[in-house]
């Protein structure tokens, strides 16, 4: 009989630390019941193995080897498929990162199963899971059931809760080669190039400012970047302005971007199409600039301006820049 | 000559107005919105693009547009066509309209072996109804092809191919040899609109039509239930800053956020 879940836990690139998403995925484990393994697959994560313990791991599956340095899907799947036919687990988790995004539907089709992507709500009907997701770009939500084992599943980042860290909980730790042959790996990463940002991570900002076509290019960006370093923030964008190059592709919010939870996010020139939301629909106090009063946006935001962001944000911004210096 | 597999399908529109999609959630699905034709899932006519501009610099390429799905895909498939992919095939069966993703697949799995040999499949990072995002790697596991998922450029030379993928703080390149799969992004660029010409010419195009029994499936195996569908309640109490200008409320604005800690 299958029985635990199975969390394949993420460090952050070159190591060294947990990745913000594991803590949330164990989290999502605890709230199943059951004994919760974690499986951390790269090079130099042996040492993070005690700080799954402390996020509720109940066992730790460490697998560190050079193979595994940067993510390459041909071995991790083979490693991960190793993992989860020993433990032979009834739920499999992952985050819908770069990374559970390529493996889980791989992982899911050699295990004969099938994988609920980017869910937001997880629970346990018996020993169904019930996995809900949004879905047509974020205008609907659907609830699956899996008929195969494991039930397999991603997580939608910073939806879930991660547990109290309990340093003095600790974690039974299992250490296994990586048994990667040279034949296993069939693509070859040639090269990697990070798209630098500057300042304040769009995905840890307290303050995002976000800008869209509505700023009618690129220069528009300006004024909202000087805002966003006031606020101790960063930038995002919509989908629509970095297909056009107005901004970096990294700076995306929404559904196939990134998910941000700022306590604040202003959001200028933007219409609030439900793919955009779909990356905002944990932020709480969504401020929307737009001249457009039908416009989507107003649906989700606490407080809104109708007008023309021109004339807003240059009053807007000075008067900010003197109540932070009062 | 190289071949190149476009897994395509189509769906409700989703650049039309959110106001107007509803879903009937005793039957668990959503309701078309009256006067808005579906469209060819967006990745999808961007995975052509990809496989034109292959074929624009290797131009004996075959390009093979591949979908499953009722009768109404087959404009999808001579849209596909128009933009300047060579052949259609379209798997239509009443008995196969309720695949689910890995359903799906495997049907697709087995038309491209029936089809013959292939170089590179290209199929959606996600299909923009359900944004599920599986059937690309599923279809290289099937096939036992290697697959790179999410790129925005792909060349095939020399029996390899060479794609870019996008990373959420960057991108990738990355080699695999032929034949393999590829999943494509938007980052690539817009899709090319068909000429009158070519709507022309497609029009007159054969497409070739399979059923389940041509590919020795007799109904789809799914391995996912759908339990419920729903619109989620978004709406919120907008406070709406009223000024005598927009610069008085970009004042205020800022002032109210104060008084709410927010700033
Ligand atoms: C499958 C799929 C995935 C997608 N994924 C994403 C995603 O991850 N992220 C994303 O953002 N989008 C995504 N999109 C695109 C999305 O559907 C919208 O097209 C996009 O979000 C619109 O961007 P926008 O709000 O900048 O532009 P628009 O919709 O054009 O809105 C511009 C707004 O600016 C306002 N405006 C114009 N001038 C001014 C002015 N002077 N002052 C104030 N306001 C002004 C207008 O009233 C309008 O509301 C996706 C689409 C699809 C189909
Ligand atoms: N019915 C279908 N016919 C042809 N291709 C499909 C079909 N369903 C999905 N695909 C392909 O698989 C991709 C991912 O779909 P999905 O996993 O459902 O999000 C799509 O972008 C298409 O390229």
């Amino acid at each position: 009989m299958p029985s635990g879940v199975l969390v394949f836990g993420e460090a952050v690139e070159g190591g060294g630390e947990l990745a913000p998403v594991t803590g949330e995925l164990l989290g999502a484990a605890k709230s199943l019941g059951g004994p919760v393994t974690c499986v951390l697959l790269g090079a130099g994560v042996e040492d993070l193995a005690k700080e799954c313990g402390a996020f509720g791991a109940d066992k730790v599956i460490v697998v560190d080897d050079e193979v595994l340095k940067d993510y390459q899907g041909d071995a991790y799947v083979h490693v991960g498929e190793r993992i989860c036919k020993e433990a032979d687990p009834s739920v499999v988790l992952f985050g819908q990162t770069a990374i559970g995004r390529d493996m889980a539907p791989r992982l899911a089709a050699r295990m004969g199963t099938a994988v609920a992507m980017d869910c937001v709500e997880l629970s346990l009907d018996g020993e169904k899971l019930q996995a809900s997701r949004s879905c047509y770009g974020g205008s609907a939500r659907a609830r699956y059931t899996i008929n195969g084992m494991p039930q397999m599943a991603t997580l939608r980042a910073k939806v879930f809760d991660p547990p109290e860290r309990d340093d003095s909980r600790q974690a039974e730790v299992a250490k296994q080669p990586a048994d990667v042959s040279a034949d296993v790996i069939r693509t070859r990463i040639v090269s990697r190039r990070k798209e630098e940002v500057e300042g304040v991570r769009l995905e840890d900002a307290p303050v995002v400012v976000s800008g869209g076509r509505g700023l009618g290019g690129p220069e528009g960006f300006q004024p909202l970047e000087e805002l966003a370093e006031i606020l101790g923030g960063a930038v995002g964008a919509t989908r629509a302005v970095c297909d056009m190059g107005w901004y970096p592709v990294a700076a995306q919010v929404g559904l196939t971007g990134k998910v941000v939870t700022p306590d604040l996010y202003i959001a200028v020139g933007i219409s609030g199409a439900s793919q955009h939301m779909a990356g905002i629909s944990q932020v709480k106090n969504i401020v929307a600039i737009n001249k457009d009063s039908d416009a989507n946006i107003f649906q989700a935001a606490r407080f809104g301006v109708v007008g023309d962001w021109k004339e807003v944000v240059p009053a807007f911004m000075e008067k900010v820049r003197e109540l932070k210096a009062e | 000559m190289p071949h190149i597999v476009c897994c395509v399908k189509q769906v409700p529109d989703p650049e039309a107005p959110a106001s107007q999609f509803k879903v009937d959630e005793a039957a668990k699905k959503v309701l078309p919105i009256p006067g808005i034709q579906p469209v060819p899932s967006q990745f999808d006519t961007i995975g052509v693009e990809a496989a034109l501009r292959v074929k624009d610099k290797v131009a004996d390429t075959t390009i093979t547009i591949l979908s499953l799905g009722p009768d109404a895909y087959r404009d999808t498939i001579k849209h596909c066509l128009a933009m300047g992919a060579d052949e259609g095939v379209h798997i239509n069966d009443p008995a196969l309209n309720e695949a689910d993703h890995w359903a799906t697949a495997e049907i697709l799995a087995a038309a491209i072996k029936k089809i013959g040999p292939v170089d590179l499949i290209i199929c959606g990072r996600q299909a923009v109804d359900w944004d599920m995002g599986v059937v690309g790697s599923t279809l290289a596991e099937l096939m036992g092809f290697p697959v790179i998922t999410i790129v925005k450029e792909v060349q095939m030379e020399g029996g390899k191919v060479t794609a870019e993928r996008v990373l959420l703080d960057g991108f990738e390149t990355v080699e695999a040899p032929t034949p393999c799969v590829v999943t494509v992004s938007n980052e690539l660029g817009e899709p090319r609109y068909p000429q009158l010409r070519q709507i022309m010419q497609a029009a007159r195009k054969e497409v070739v039509t399979m059923t389940g029994s041509d590919l020795g499936i007799d109904g789809a195996k799914n391995r996912i239930n759908l339990e419920a569908l729903f619109v989620p309640e978004t709406a919120v109490d907008t406070e709406f800053i009223e000024a005598d200008s927009a610069k008085e409320a970009g004042e205020q604005l800022a002032v109210r956020l104060r008084e709410v800690k927010l700033i």
